[in-house]
């Protein structure tokens, strides 16, 4: 029997992930919500892409940042800490501005607009109906390869925990990848993104590239 | 053997979505319920997850006898109650009664020395499972070997049901300078530090390479208050278990809360001062120096 040690893939980034910089990246500075979850890992992938990350926990520190990211997390946990700390209004007001918004799992569902149950109450960014957990608990969570529109350099290996299902998406979002069934999986709205996956945990920085793109060449803090 | 599954391209309970899972747990607080009431009133609160069991561990040591797995209708009840990932335990070595928890789908499990063990010389063999494990450890050798045998998360041991967060210290401090000597060795004597705290190469290569634990790594035994919570983040945790401090204190709707607020702003001292006023009365303590040798339960385990 093979023992499925930490050979491989591992969440945290293998060494010579890091990528160059270019004139965009060069001068933004990306926020990623630090509230609970794997914040960290999204900080490593957008530091290897040579980009300024701040780890917000106030709402002050909105005003410094020129594109967010909601991590992965617990979407209950993080929705309850967002209203606790008074960060409801101020994170919509940020998306409204036009800022680049990114949420990965746990940020896609409260990036959504309408949600398959009652809690948590998402902050109504992206015109996007979601399942909690929609794919099963976590016996069922999985791995997969996704081709995803604009991401070159062949297919993502994506990890999907938990994760939210995607069930209606209105005419201004733009799916930019699906499951083998159909299943849309990441979404662009405009400025916001969301992706029902985890590309902080495999040290591709890819999605991040593609992220980091989408900030307006010339932006500074 | 192997239960992981492939379908449609999709691969399932592998050890990258095992890791996964506590990665999101990561900078938040799993607290001990016994009822699905408590597990709503700790979900309110902000855990990020609710361990379910029928006693808490201050109650497990004052009632003494044998500790067991518990019955899975009321894990099923607590599971029905939030929407936050559910965590169960079992005995050390105990797979069967693994094997009962992965087959109610409960999303994580905690191999225990709070409970009776099982088996006085093996752990369960963690690999065989789709569901993910957490492992308590002292040092980095039972951290190591814990995850050798497939735990996707590890946590100190402390001493749990005390509310004295010495030995949770102790523990934490133990593996963290221990990985910074493992930092600063060559092969040649990571092989001999690997036989001397019982560790295999690879894992121990692998922790020199990332300078921490290959897997989340949580504080838990004996945190009682935002203080110990805050303190266990600073000494390196990724996230903390409260065990019987929350729901053995007076208030525990509003002690939760300023847990996870310390948790959250461990960095910032007037955040945990404000989250630390008006609390009521912590859960009663025990010094973890007065257990007799036989009443400590963190020399269970192997």
């Amino acid at each position: 029997m093979r023992v499925p040690l930490l050979r491989g893939r591992s969440w945290l980034p293998e060494a010579g992930e890091v990528r160059p910089n270019d004139e965009v990246t060069a001068t933004a500075t990306v926020g990623v919500l630090a509230l609970q979850g794997d914040f960290q890992e999204h900080c490593t992938a957008l530091r290897g892409l040579g980009v300024s990350v701040t780890e917000v926990r106030r709402a002050d520190q909105l005003d410094a940042i020129d594109a967010l990211i909601i991590p992965g997390g617990e979407s209950t946990s993080m929705a309850k800490l967002m209203d606790a700390y008074g960060m409801r209004v101020p994170l919509q007001t940020f998306a409204a501005s036009g800022r680049p918004t990114w949420g990965t799992c746990a940020g896609l569902i409260l990036l959504a607009s309408r949600l398959a149950e009652d809690r948590p109450e998402p902050l109504g960014l992206m015109d996007i109906a979601v399942q909690r957990d929609g794919f099963g608990r976590q016996v069922d969570s999985f791995e997969t390869e996704l081709d995803i529109a604009g991401v070159q350099g062949g297919p993502v290996h994506a990890v999907f925990i938990r994760a939210p299902l995607i069930l209606e998406t209105g005419s201004d979002v733009q799916t930019l990848a699906s499951l083998a069934d159909g299943t849309a999986v990441v979404v662009r709205q405009g400025h916001l993104l969301a992706s029902a996956f985890h590309p902080e945990l495999t040290g591709d920085a890819r999605m991040h590239r593609y992220f980091v793109e989408m900030l307006p060449v010339g932006a500074s803090p | 053997m192997s239960t992981n599954g492939t379908d449609n391209g999709k691969e399932t309970g592998t050890f990258l979505v095992k890791a996964g899972l506590a990665q999101m747990l990561k900078g938040g607080v799993i607290m001990d319920v016994v009822t699905a009431e408590q597990a709503k009133i700790a979900e309110d609160a902000g855990a990020c997850s609710v361990m379910a069991l029928e006693r808490v561990p201050a109650d497990i040591r004052a009632d003494g006898g044998v500790a067991r797995m518990s019955d899975p209708a009321m894990i099923e009840a607590i599971m029905r109650a939030v929407t936050i990932p559910v965590m169960a335990k079992v005995r050390i070595g105990h797979f069967v009664e693994a094997k009962i928890l992965e087959a109610i789908g409960i999303d994580y499990i905690d191999e225990s020395e709070v409970l009776t063990p099982a088996d006085e010389e093996h752990h369960v063999w963690k690999h065989d499972f789709k569901v993910p494990f957490v492992c308590g450890c002292r040092d980095l050798g039972e951290a190591l070997r814990r995850i050798g045998e497939g735990a996707a998360m590890i946590r100190t041991k402390g001493e749990a049901g005390t509310g004295d967060v010495v030995e949770a210290v102790r523990h934490m401090r133990t593996v963290m300078k221990q990985i910074r000597r493992v930092q600063l060795m060559g092969d040649d004597e990571l092989t001999a530090y690997g036989k001397e705290i019982g560790a295999s190469l690879d894992l121990l290569r692998e922790t020199k390479r990332l300078g921490r634990l290959p897997v989340v790594n949580f504080a838990a035994g004996g945190v009682a208050t935002p203080a110990d919570a805050a303190l266990m983040m600073h000494l390196g945790a990724d996230g903390v278990f409260v065990g019987s401090g929350i729901f053995k204190s007076g208030d525990p709707s509003e002690r939760g809360k300023a847990i996870v607020k310390a948790v959250t702003h461990y960095d910032d001292p007037e955040a945990i001062a404000e989250a630390s006023k008006g609390l009521g009365e912590p859960m009663v303590g025990i010094s973890a120096r007065s257990l007799a040798p036989g009443q400590e339960l963190a020399t269970r385990g192997w």
